[in-house]
């Protein structure tokens, strides 16, 4: 960290500011201040995709460009253009219990259907939960401590919104909340927080979706994801990441699962310059399983640098990693594959499997599984595959009309398939469509 | 009068000439058989008028209804109505039946409430319900990738079929079924070539004129006997 940074922003007192007025309690300053305590100590990511051109001395680490509203209607003009052709309002009318939208550092609307809010289903802003609980002490960066890494310790620093949910014993949200995240000023820091505690018994799904304007310096995004899903209790958690290319897109999401939980991680990565994100399951109790479903879009100049974590710790536990990556352009998409298991964790069960399709001669990719287990009761697969387009397939389509480029999208749809199914249809439409533009561009 | 003339074809695949001038008329409503030995070169042929990129024209010319055929990408020639079935059609993964055949039919122009309706009805003409939500040729039989072959071309009634070998490998009563379709294409004015190897199928489906291809040349043509005998006698027969 070079000191020029520290002098534009990244200092205590700018830490001190942010917690006071926000109106923080006292331990979340005190933590806030750890967390950049950790941040200097810490060395930059060791591997994977260079950050060089990140200069995290020029960015804003705070901004608040509009002002929260309670209605659609009062958001200035352009943002309630770009909310509607996200069709946000829409969404939330026909398919969600609850909706939150952020920009920059602060979330600016946020509705819960009343028939949730009577479950007693909490949906807020992280702040203010932070405000009004004092219990959320007992979670708040306790799946990923500071020390984790140095954007963790960044993240715990200057982490400014985001959103937290409270799901009460045995209570089961039937569709899904969601939250959208915009990058709206140049050169900006978002650090959104997520917090989900899934009482026992509990269910939720949690949909999270992005977008930025596209400057041509570059932006940060490194936001955490925290989920407690405490017994019997299932969490679902959704990501499409659709940010600009001048954005690196470095962020942390772990779950702990305790006996007989349930966590899965969907995801859709289709923007940002760099990615680095490796969404970790902690498999904690009994019976505990998880699921993660990726699928990436890396276009020219991108690199996204994937993967999924699987811990097992405890006895009867499950975990199926699962990704498909096209790759264009000069792209390169990562993925990093890990399932550990404990001593005792015995009778475990994992599956990692990771195909990747590379549209152009100039494509990269690798795949990066690192596979231990700690006793001999296990069961654990791993297959990856690596493949172009079958050109007597695209003559196939051809030769029955199709054009090329709908030929390649049939093809390419058709392998991504496996997770696409797994997203709600009203997200994967917008996939397709930015999947088909893309083709559609050709494929030299 | 002829959907597809064919003019002194040339074809080269991988810089090795396979046709060596191959004439040949398809008339609208009629069934037409190209038989040939092994490697003569009708496969060829076939993908040549497709569009094929590894299949290169070196001379000679093809119309469909008058119009030249070799200039176009292959979408579009099928899109002016010329399809072929093949003879080794590949799987693709991920991509369901219908869901294809569905944007196929939009290319033929053909409205979604005609698809909804022709749809279900050419699965069960080829005995393919079960096949709906399969996978494209994925983890087909032999003779399942034929009839799905033929559901296709049956369901998007081109001007002109090339059907490579409709009847290799299916079962006897799949092969009523296959020529009953056949028939059916033929009555509403497809112009079908039938590629075989037996006159067996041509029983059930009598063609107009009969083209024996040997070497990478139309050798023979003939009616509807000339397969009877070279089903008995063997390509012997045209070679003299
Ligand atoms: N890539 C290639 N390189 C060299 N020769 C090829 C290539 N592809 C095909 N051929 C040759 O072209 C000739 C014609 O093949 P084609 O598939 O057209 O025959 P066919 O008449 O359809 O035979 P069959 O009855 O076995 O289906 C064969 O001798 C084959 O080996
Ligand atoms: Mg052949």
């Amino acid at each position: 960290m070079s000191e020029k940074a520290v002098a534009k922003g990244l200092t205590r007192e700018f830490v001190q500011r942010l917690s006071g007025e926000k109106g923080e309690p006292r331990w979340m300053r005190e933590h806030r201040l750890r967390c950049l305590a950790a941040f200097r100590k810490l060395p930059m990511p060791r591997f994977g995709p260079s950050l060089a051109e990140l200069n995290l001395a020029e960015l804003e680490y705070y901004a608040r460009p509009v002002a929260p509203v309670e209605r659609w209607e009062d958001l200035p003009e352009e943002l309630r253009h770009t909310f509607q052709a996200l069709g946000l309002p829409e969404a939330e009318q026909r398919a969600l219990a609850g909706l939150g939208a952020q920009v920059d550092s602060e979330v600016v609307y946020r509705s819960i259907l009343e028939e949730v809010r009577a479950q007693g289903v909490v949906f807020t802003s992280m702040d203010k939960a932070v405000r009004e609980y004092p219990w959320v002490q007992d979670y708040f960066m306790k799946a990923i401590p500071p020390e984790d890494n140095k954007f963790a310790a960044l993240h715990g620093a200057v982490w400014s919104g985001g959103t937290f949910i409270w799901v009460p014993r045995g209570v089961e949200v039937a569709i899904p909340l969601q939250a959208y995240y915009r990058m709206q000023t140049e050169a900006v820091g978002q650090f959104e927080h997520t917090l989900i505690v899934a009482e026992p018994g509990s269910s939720v799904h949690y949909v999270e979706g992005c977008s930025a304007p596209r400057y041509s310096r570059m932006a940060l995004h490194s936001g955490m994801v925290e989920i407690f899903a405490k017994e019997g209790s299932r969490v679902r958690f959704t990501t499409i990441q659709n940010w600009s290319k001048n954005v690196y897109n470095l962020n942390n999401k772990r779950a702990l699962a305790s006996a007989g939980a349930a966590v899965d991680w969907v995801s859709g990565s289709l923007g940002s310059k760099v990615t680095m994100l490796y969404p970790t399951t902690v498999l904690l109790g009994e019976g505990a399983r998880t699921e993660n479903l990726s699928f990436a879009f890396a276009q020219e100049g991108q690199w996204l640098d994937g993967g999924a974590r699987a811990l097992h710790r405890a006895p009867g536990t499950t975990s199926r990693l699962v990704s498909r990556s096209v790759v264009q352009g000069n792209a390169k998409a990562v993925f990093r594959g890990t399932v550990y298991v404990a001593p005792d964790a015995r009778g475990a069960k994992a599956h990692v499997e990771c195909s990747t399709l590379l549209l152009t001669p100039d494509a990269r990719t690798e795949t990066i599984p690192t596979l231990n287990a700690e006793n001999d009761d296990v069961e654990l697969g791993h297959e990856a595959t690596v493949g172009r387009v079958s050109q007597e397939a695209l003559f196939y389509l051809m030769s029955r009309g199709l054009s090329e480029a709908e030929a390649m999208t049939l093809i390419v749809n058709g392998f991504v398939s496996p997770i696409l199914k797994e997203i709600p249809v009203e997200y994967t439409v917008e996939l397709r469509r930015i999947l088909e533009m893309s083709l559609a561009g050709g494929t030299g | 009068m002829a959907v597809l003339t064919v003019e002194d074809l040339h074809v080269s695949v991988a810089d090795q000439p396979i046709l060596h001038g191959v004439d040949l008329e398809l008339s609208a409503g009629r069934v037409h058989a190209l038989m040939g030995p092994n490697g003569s070169g009708k496969s060829t042929l076939v993908m040549a008028l497709a569009g094929h990129p590894s299949y290169r024209v070196t001379r000679g010319r093809a119309l469909l209804d008058g119009e030249d055929l070799l200039a176009l990408p292959p979408h579009e020639r099928a899109r002016k109505g010329l399809l072929i079935a093949f003879q080794y059609p590949p799987e693709v993964d991920g991509v369901r039946l219908r869901e294809f055949l569905r944007l196929a039919c939009g290319e033929r122009c053909i409205a979604f409430c005609e698809f909804q309706k022709a749809y279900p009805q050419a699965l069960a003409r080829l005995r393919m319900d079960g096949f709906d939500d399969r996978e494209l040729n994925v983890g087909f039989s032999g003779g399942e990738k034929k009839r799905a072959e033929l559901l296709q071309v049956y369901l998007l009634r081109p001007k002109v079929a090339l059907l490579d070998e409709p009847d290799s490998g299916v079962d006897v009563d799949a092969l009523r079924f296959i020529a009953d379709a056949i028939r059916e294409l033929a009555a509403g004015g497809t112009a079908v070539l039938i590629v075989t190897h037996y006159p067996r199928v041509l029983d059930h489906v009598p063609p107009a004129e009969v083209f024996v291809l040997d070497q990478g040349r139309i050798v023979r043509r003939g009616g509807a006997e000339l397969a009877e005998r070279i089903g008995e006698e063997g390509f012997e027969v045209v070679r003299g």
